[in-house]
């Protein structure tokens, strides 16, 4: 077995560029067993072609952990993780123009009695700030290595790597001085204001002590945390990346679109006439084709949420909505959830972890599902397609995207209301804590910014190649089979399973002006919704008297649906239920069923009303 | 409790609530002024940085109520609501200059 290196870090210290330059992109991500802390490891070959393996636990203030993040990274530190074994070797990153803070993380560490490296990460930031730090005189006074890195460029990590070259497995503690350390204590209050003021005396000698200075940051903050003009900014920010998603978006789905259609008329004129070619047209390329047209618009909105993220604006956009958020019982910390659930509901539940009140983070997980995740995007953009003409309004603002704001803006106002519900339905729950870090700002990182984009895309096609692709295949053999009788004069998928089980669906549906195609594609939907709109595709191809089946689901939809139905449906998808891995992982989350099914149970309600709404008063206005 | 090397008293100084936007302090001590506020708050704040003797700073304050507050403390900079920020009480200082 390879020695495992451990990257320990405060928040924000730039620990996880350094990985990714480290790594690059050999790593695994996955979850440490139990808990839904992110495992991320990867491997790095040294210059003497010797493999290590480095594991980036997850930021931690100290070892006396307070939220799940810094209990995993404590006790994988501390070796009494099950399943994880301790480390060989610690790097402790830290950001080297914010030493006051993280040395005591240092210091902390440092009774591990592991053997470890300093890495004095952003040492060019600290440089360029007029910060001069002695790192020699610092690995004397700390009593450990230090090396000077930037995590952002592939010549600045040298001097580490050269440090990780000579780690050796199982390697002698140099601290240690034989036999076992003594046993771990978490730390008194009196013990962080010595290890304090030891930084301060260290820090004193080696220098890199700058205070209170106005910051070219601070700068940005005194326009961007205005009170009047931050939110202001805030608002056209959103905006912006709701436009760009659709307006950029164009070009590459019409590309994906004419590719996947050129492929099918291939594909019908090089197969012989069989089951087999009905089902690799009707069945899997036009239902898998009919979901990987998004993939461009997924990429732009995670683009932009990487960006906001990685700059270290998603904190400050946080700090501006904390008091909007604390009005419905919210915390501030809650906005990056429930900002990461605008992705994908999944990731935004996992992400609650870092609230520390149980209450909080419950409701949270509630409301996150009523972000409209890029899963909804599919069917929004679908019907807003089909339904909603393509002119600009109020001086060059895309209507269609006007029109996918405002479903945006539904969701996140009926998510506030039920919050609003919860915290009147169980009031006295005590104060919620923010305590957000606010980073210096910077610019993002490119290396990590593919890095992230590349691990959504692979999410994002490994659904489609595989849920999707499955579910496809299913519904194709359930709309296909039996047969029609011979003589029949309807469309194919009528005389199937699938038409008969869609019938009865209608009927439930019908108050709400949803036809039987529909409500067929609200079954496969349930495991995924994007699903919906492959489904879509499948029954309609289906159902085409035969010849134009590559052509795109939008002309099909907007001549065969009134609008107070396409209306409806969109109504439907903004609080849509119907997404099994969510409900899974609130289950995971929560340890219990009682919030899955209290969760689908008000979806389900809530869309049930949306839609019945929309639709009445639509048709009584048409 | 957090209590500071020097003779000060433990209520002595102004809360962090009470310091303007702009203003910088030093920190007095980190305490839960009250019962209602939970227990291990004050450590957190510690844990954060905010211990006797170091330097703080309002970089921002919200719209509405004035809250929620951007702190520099040392080199770093957080978000906290004000209940939080009452645990700080911290004694006023002339700015230094840039």
């Amino acid at each position: 077995m390879s020695p495992l290196i451990a990257l320990v870090g405060n928040p924000n210290c730039g620990k996880t560029a350094l990985f990714n330059i480290l790594t690059g992109s050999r790593q695994k991500v996955a979850n440490y067993a139990g808990v839904t802390v992110e495992r991320k490891e990867g491997s790095l070959l040294t210059p003497s072609g010797k493999r290590v393996r480095i594991l980036d636990l997850p930021g931690a203030y100290s070892l006396d952990p307070l939220t799940p993040d810094e209990q995993v990274t404590a006790d994988v530190l501390l070796g009494r993780r099950t399943g994880e074994s301790q480390p060989d070797f610690v790097v402790c990153v830290t950001d080297a123009t914010n030493l006051r803070q993280n040395l005591r993380l240092v210091l902390s560490l440092k009774r591990l009695h592991l053997p470890m490296v300093v890495a004095l990460n952003m040492s060019d930031i600290a440089r360029r700030k007029g910060m001069m730090i002695d790192a020699e005189r610092l690995a004397g006074e700390l009593g450990v290595p230090v090396v000077e890195t930037i995590g952002v460029k592939t010549t600045g990590v040298r001097a580490l790597i050269k440090v990780l070259d000579g780690v050796g497995y199982p390697s002698p503690a140099p601290h240690a001085a034989g036999g076992r350390p003594a046993p771990w204590r978490t730390p008194s209050a009196s013990d962080i204001e010595h290890d304090q003021s030891e930084v301060r005396r260290i820090l004193g000698l080696v220098g890199g002590d700058r205070l209170n200075g106005v910051t070219i940051s601070d700068r940005v903050d005194a326009v961007l945390l205005n009170p009047v003009l931050g939110p202001l900014i805030l608002a056209v920010i959103l905006f912006l990346v709701f436009q760009a998603v659709f307006a950029w978006a164009q070009v590459p789905m019409d590309e994906i679109k004419l590719g996947v259609a050129a492929f099918g008329n291939w594909l019908a004129a090089a197969l012989p006439a069989s089951l087999l070619k009905d089902l690799a047209i009707n069945g899997v390329l036009a239902g898998v084709g009919s979901v990987l047209v998004f993939l461009p618009q997924i990429i732009i909105l995670f683009f932009f949420i990487l960006i906001l993220e990685d700059s270290g604006y998603l904190p400050r956009a946080a700090f501006l909505l904390d008091r909007v958020m604390g009005s419905v019982g919210l915390s501030g910390r809650a906005f990056i959830p429930l900002l990461s659930s605008f992705a994908c509901a999944i990731p935004g539940i996992m992400a609650t972890r870092t609230i520390q009140n149980p209450r909080d983070r419950l409701a949270t997980i509630m409301i996150a599902p009523l972000m409209t995740c890029s899963a909804r995007l599919p069917v929004y953009a679908l019907i807003i397609g089909a339904f909603i003409p393509r002119r600009t309004v109020w001086g060059g603002l895309e209507l269609q995207g006007v029109v996918l704001f405002a479903l945006y803006i539904v969701g996140v106002a009926s998510a506030m209301a039920v919050a609003f519900v919860l915290k009147r339905s169980a009031p006295g729950a005590g104060l919620q804590s923010l305590m957000l870090e606010l980073p210096a700002y910077h610019w993002p990182n490119l290396r990590s910014l593919a890095i992230g984009l590349w691990q959504r895309v692979e999410i994002f096609m490994s659904r489609v190649g595989t849920i999707i692709l499955a579910l496809m295949v299913i519904l194709w053999a359930l709309s296909s089979f039996p047969a029609p009788p011979p003589g029949a004069t309807g469309p194919p998928i009528q005389y199937s399973v699938a038409g008969h089980l869609g019938s009865w669906l209608a009927v439930l549906f019908a108050p709400i002006g949803f036809n039987w195609q529909i409500s067929i594609a609200l079954v496969p939907g349930l495991a995924a919704r994007e699903v919906a709109v492959g489904a879509l595709g499948t029954v309609y191809a289906l159902s085409a008297s035969g010849s134009d089946v590559s052509g795109t689901l939008t002309p099909l939809i907007a001549q065969s649906w009134s609008l107070p139905t396409a209306l409806s449906l969109l109504a439907w998808y903004v609080f849509a239920p119907q997404c099994l891995s969510t409900l899974a992982t609130v289950k995971r989350e929560t340890n219990s069923w009682r919030y899955p099914i209290i969760m689908a149970a008000y979806m389900f309600a809530l869309a049930y009303a949306g839609s019945l709404i929309t639709y009445t008063i639509a048709k009584a206005l048409s | 409790m957090l209590t500071p090397k020097s003779s000060l008293p433990a209520a002595a100084g102004i809360r962090l609530t009470e310091l303007g936007t702009g203003m910088c302090a030093r920190v007095v001590s980190v305490a839960a002024p009250d019962a209602a506020t939970p227990v291990d708050l004050g450590r957190r704040l510690a844990e954060l940085g905010f211990l006797p003797g170091e330097a703080v700073r309002i970089v921002a304050r919200g719209l509405m109520a004035r809250a929620p507050l951007a702190v520099r403390i040392g080199t770093g900079t957080f978000a906290l609501r004000l209940f939080e920020a009452a645990c700080i009480r911290v004694c006023p200082e002339q700015p230094r200059p840039a």
